[in-house]
């Protein structure tokens, strides 16, 4: 069902148990390049903890990881960052004293090797600085681009959570929750910006409102108590009896 | 600050601001120079100024920057000054390959503690580094073959810096020599916190979460300041035996490590500016509360301390800028 594109990130049978708990069960995904698939499914679904173990803030128990058929499973989250596999995090995760200019030429620097340069001043990196600012204007940042992070309103740090993993240059983006605590007419506006990244970028996406899902997402991987109850194309989720009971039932009328 | 027509440019210029020297900055360092004129009863005093500034500017770099708490930074300070000692102590009375001796030889055992350091976080690395304080001072009492022990070392007079500058009673070489490290070590931290370096340690500190997530082993850039940080505290550390000429085991006190956080506290940490205003605040004070009454003056500084703590969260320094309205 992939069709011909390549396939960049695999898992394979990848289970995590958090004690008694089993919150990932052998959840088996193929991300084909320049992919925009959806992760949805209820509260506790398991949806942050997969990310977590794709990105590698968790290790899992068993199962396996492969970004561009490397087995990643292992490696640190740094080392996958830089392998193209990036993330950003629902609840803001961002440098609350520097300037989005700052962090993202921050981000810049560290994918380019330059961060280690205790000897060079910061303004004489310029090509960093360039992108940096470019990747902001991209996200409609540029106007805030040198007040401090913490003074910037709650949808803009929301870019700056896709700016910075932007800057990373990712083959594979995992957007958790990008829009969450964003209101309604913020979001959309958010998922424009979202939608506007290049085509051969894979991605990845956790959104809880369904509008947004079936616009954006050519394909929607459905979990369900860790494990996954379907995967398949907007309308097919949308007419699966499955989901309906166990998700959209509850939840939508759609 | 209206940014609404910020450009490639606009930003490239308001990074390249940040780190350009201020009329303040300007005007403090020759400031610095007046204790020849105005006080030179005080130049041992300004002497031991300029080296706990120096000590505290190395700790800023960990803790002003890095996010690295510690309470055992005189360690490194006491490696310095006994290494310089015994440089001294041995026939080797040169200052400044005495100097740079030491500072390499604290940074290198500051390279190899790294490896602990970020390991642990928070509680965990307060009691790593209040550790190894207290390992390396028990070590010092217990070589006393090496190190005099409680009764200390006795340096022989330093030799004149580039065989010209003797080291004179009233404490002018002994100041000038203290104040032009402290000013170049100043000049390499400031180029070094102006750095994309500087900026990645502001963002271990800011968070540490996000660094890997944004491709950075952040883990190595603690490690290369905090070696950084160990070497200037042993440069402090051999300023201090070569300008007075003694070492004792206070060196490597708890108390020492305390003191310079204080200091750090009081100026305001993370802008390297407070290291120094730290040490003449507390120093001055010290001078000044023990003349009063030589048993109760730490009663003032705690005093002080809270006053700011509570008062000035980012110290005197943060108050000062906060209340020129500059970003802090």
């Amino acid at each position: 069902m992939a069709g011909n594109k390549p396939i960049v990130l695999q898992t394979e049978a990848l289970t995590k148990n958090f004690g008694a708990l089993q919150v990932t069960r052998s959840v088996s995904l193929n991300l084909p390049h320049g992919c925009r698939h959806a992760l949805i499914g209820p509260n506790g679904a398991g949806k942050t903890t997969l990310i977590n173990l794709i990105t590698g803030q968790l290790k899992p128990d068993s199962g396996r990881i492969l970004l561009g058929g490397e087995d990643i499973t292992n490696a640190p989250v740094a080392a996958r960052v830089r392998k193209g596999l990036t993330r950003t995090f629902q609840i803001n995760t961002l440098f609350p004293d520097l300037t989005p200019l700052e962090s993202v030429t921050l981000a810049v620097c560290e994918r380019e090797n330059v961060a280690g340069q205790f000897w060079r001043g910061l303004s004489s990196q310029q090509a960093a600085i360039d992108e940096a600012f470019d990747i902001l204007e991209k996200l409609r940042l540029a106007d805030v681009a040198t007040r401090n992070t913490r003074t910037l309103a709650y949808g803009r740090q929301r870019l700056l959570e896709i700016a910075l993993a932007l800057a990373t240059k990712p083959k594979v983006l995992l957007l958790d929750e990008p829009a969450a605590g964003v209101p309604k007419d913020e979001s959309s506006m958010l998922f424009d910006v979202i939608s506007s990244l290049p085509e051969d970028m894979s991605i990845l996406f956790i959104e809880h409102d369904m509008d947004i899902v079936f616009r954006f997402a050519s394909r929607i991987v459905v979990l369900v108590a860790g494990g996954v109850l379907v995967e398949d194309t907007p309308d097919g989720v949308r007419t699966d009896e499955r989901v309906r009971e166990v998700y959209l039932g509850q939840a939508h009328n759609g | 600050m209206t940014n609404s027509t910020l450009t490639q440019a606009t930003a490239r210029d308001w990074l390249r601001r940040q780190s350009r020297w201020s009329l303040p900055e300007i005007i403090f360092w020759p400031l610095l120079l007046l204790p020849f004129v105005l006080f030179p009863t005080y130049l041992p005093l300004a002497n031991q100024i300029a080296i706990a500034a120096l000590f505290a500017l190395s700790v800023d770099l960990i803790l002003g920057y890095a996010g690295i708490i510690t309470l055992g930074h005189a360690m490194f300070f006491g490696l310095g000054a006994y290494c310089a000692a015994l440089l001294g102590k041995n026939g080797w009375g040169e200052p400044l390959t005495g100097l740079l001796i030491a500072g390499a030889f604290a940074g290198f055992i500051g390279f190899v503690a790294s490896f602990i350091i970020v390991r642990v976080q928070h509680l965990a690395l307060l009691m790593i580094t209040l550790g190894l304080g207290f390992l390396t001072l028990e070590l010092a009492n217990s070589l006393g073959w090496l190190t005099g022990g409680a009764d200390g070392l006795r340096v022989p007079r330093t030799w004149p810096i580039f065989n010209y500058f003797r080291f004179d009673l009233w404490g002018y070489t002994a100041y000038g020599y203290s104040l032009a490290v402290l000013f170049v070590c100043f000049l390499l931290s400031r180029r070094l916190v102006n750095s994309s370096f500087g900026l990645a340690l502001r963002g271990v500190r800011e968070n540490s979460t996000r660094m890997p997530a944004i491709g950075s082993a952040y883990k190595s850039h603690q490690q290369i300041i905090y070696t950084i940080s160990a070497a200037m505290a042993g440069l402090a550390g051999a300023l201090l035996a070569q300008t007075t000429s003694t070492v004792a085991l206070e060196v490597l006190s708890f108390n020492r490590s305390a003191d310079v956080v204080v200091m750090l506290i009081l100026g305001g940490t993370g802008r390297l500016y407070g290291a120094i205003i730290g040490a003449i605040i507390f120093l001055v004070a010290r001078d000044q509360l023990a003349g009063i009454n030589p048993q109760y003056w730490y009663f003032w500084i705690g005093l002080l301390l809270m006053v700011v703590v509570l008062f000035m969260p980012k110290g005197i320094l943060g108050f000062i800028s906060r209340l020129a309205g500059k970003r802090d």
